[in-house]
């Protein structure tokens, strides 16, 4: 086992029950090494498995087969107690799809205290924790305030702050972005890589936008439950026939910038954010101009 | 419907929204007894000061207080006008014929529409105005939780009571948006009978309902994830605490229910009710 991985994963399967009986597998023999402070993105279009994934490394599903060690502890051992889990938990944090079903309390900094609460943390270190989370997601102007109030995007970086005023060495995305609107989208993924960046928290973005994979230091494309590519950006987004296989497709920015490599123009560097490939494109043009 | 507001609760600042709800409950619990406690008109004298006070001192416009003690009203009055009619003590002061009204009768009304009112203010501006509803929960809890040790699920209901409140808002939400979904396919909420009416309600209640149970599987499944495991083991963040002006308040209320005793045993003989 690697010495630096954090989450193995060996041979993973998981299946559920049809209604007339049969099973159908969702997961198929996935194997996979998460590095500690990896910011990864698992990439899916629906019904890929992905969410399953998620649900598997915190715990709420249970494989039929395969083994998931997480900080060197085997989390599918059959002799896991309540307690495991509850440390498990404390270890790696997940934040959901829909905002409004993970906030517990009527007042902000009520919501995120409700983590530490759990962890019978003392009081004193809650309230610290809780201005401290705040603060990282840029909310404290709003701890006294109600979360029925907040937008989508405001009220996910609350049901974050609840997580990080955990602690957690890990932070799962379970689609956190897919019921915001593009500005709410924008500020969460901002703030994911002010985690990973800044908190050294390991990141894992299930998603299927593929600009919000982009933003990754490496991607996982699941197709069918099985791995389909594993690799960085650049590699994942340079094999775009494969992608549209499995019916997705590449940043709309790499895209571009593929079909003018097509057309004989180049353009060097990495283009898989707007910003980027802005640059890039803005570069190509100078140096042509130059030349002239 | 963003703007739902929770309970009664009126946000301002004052000496009555400053105390530990706990010590509040404890005092609107001590200050209903004291209502019943009065039974002359001193005493009474005295309550509706005593209630003019805590008005006063809530910071709570006397609009709102007015708009409190409206639905009651009606309540207030047809009590009143039972006893006026009904007692037959004391002096004649009235024969209309049909009904004979005396003065023992018209001060038991009036004994009583104090009663009514005093208590309708005085609990009111003391819990739901200046409590917020978790504020509220949080202090039921706590003075509570001696039954724990017999075996009584307090923080299993208080957190169920927490949920609720901040859950509807959210429902309200989608009961508009689903209100609008079946508006949008022709459903009309308005006209026809009152059975036709609710039955049209039916379309709503359902994915409410359907809805409402998805809500609490994801809640759940959220709050496992934040490592809750009931009240066990857990610890708060803001803790309660009773301060100088807590004590001083309870002080207060309970001399004010001495003064009471004390009049009702001293000073009835000399007062004519």
């Amino acid at each position: 086992m690697n010495s630096d991985s954090y989450i193995k994963i060996e041979d993973l399967c998981i299946s559920y029950e049809e209604d007339d009986g049969g099973r159908t597998s969702v997961l198929k023999n996935i194997s996979l090494d998460i590095k500690k402070g990896e910011y990864l993105a698992v990439l899916g279009h629906n019904g890929s498995g992905k969410s399953t994934l998620a649900k598997l490394l915190n715990m709420i599903l249970e494989p039929d087969s395969g083994k998931i060690y997480i900080d060197g502890k085997e989390i599918t051992d059959p002799e896991m107690t309540e307690d495991d889990v509850f440390e498990l938990r404390k270890k790696v944090g997940m934040v959901f799809q829909n905002p409004d079903n993970q906030l517990v309390a009527t007042i902000v900094e009520d919501d995120v205290a409700f983590g530490p609460e759990n962890l019978g943390i003392e009081p004193a270190e809650i309230r610290r924790r809780v201005d401290e989370a705040l603060a990282v997601v840029g909310m404290s102007d709003y701890a006294k305030g109600e979360p029925a109030r907040l937008s989508g995007g405001q009220k996910q970086r609350i049901a974050i702050a609840g997580i990080l005023a955990m602690k957690p060495d890990c932070m799962i995305f379970d689609e956190s972005t897919a019921m915001l609107d593009p500005l709410g989208r924008r500020d969460i993924m901002n703030t994911v890589e002010k985690l990973n960046r800044e908190h050294g928290i390991t990141i894992i973005m299930i998603t299927h936008y593929m600009d919000e994979a982009a933003r990754a230091n490496r991607i996982v494309v699941l197709n069918d439950g099985e791995i389909l590519m594993d690799g960085s950006p650049a590699e994942i987004f340079e094999k775009s026939d494969k992608l549209r296989e499995c019916g997705l497709d590449v940043p709309q920015c790499v895209g571009l910038v593929h079909s003018l490599k097509k057309q004989g123009i180049k353009i060097e560097g990495e283009c898989h954010t707007p910003t980027a490939c802005a640059e890039a494109i803005a570069a190509a043009l100078e140096k042509k101009n130059g030349k002239n | 419907m963003k703007s739902v507001s929770l309970g009664q609760y009126y946000a301002v600042k004052s000496p009555i929204h400053s105390l530990d709800p706990r010590i509040k409950i404890v005092l609107a619990i001590l200050y209903i007894v004291i209502v019943f406690l009065c039974s002359n008109l001193l005493s009474m004298a005295l309550l509706l000061v005593s209630a003019i006070v805590i008005v006063a001192l809530s910071n709570i416009p006397l609009k709102i207080v007015i708009k409190s003690v409206k639905p009651i009203l009606f309540i207030i009055a047809f009590t009143a006008i039972i006893n006026i009619f009904w007692t037959t003590e004391g002096n004649l002061w009235l024969d209309l014929g049909f009904a004979k009204v005396y003065d023992k009768g018209v001060i038991n009304a009036l004994f009583l529409m104090v009663r009514i009112f005093v208590l309708i203010i005085g609990s009111s501006i003391l819990l739901t105005y200046t409590t917020t509803p978790i504020a509220l929960t949080d202090g039921i809890e706590r003075l509570l939780s001696p039954l724990k040790r017999i075996g009584l699920p307090v923080h299993d209901f208080a957190m169920i009571m927490t949920i609720a409140l901040r859950f509807i808002p959210t429902l309200m939400e989608e009961a508009e948006k689903i209100m609008n979904a079946q508006k949008a396919r022709g459903a009309d909420f308005t006209n026809g009978s009152l059975i036709q009416r609710a039955k049209a309600l039916i379309p709503i209640l359902i994915p409410l309902f359907s809805s409402s149970i998805r809500h609490a599987l994801d809640l759940a499944t959220a709050m496992e994830c934040r490592c809750y495991r009931g009240g066990e083991g857990r610890t708060r963040m803001k803790i309660l605490k009773c301060r100088a002006s807590d004590i001083f308040a309870l002080l207060l209320v309970i001399g004010f229910g001495a003064a009471v005793v004390c009049i009702n045993i001293f000073a009835s003989p000399f007062l004519p009710f």
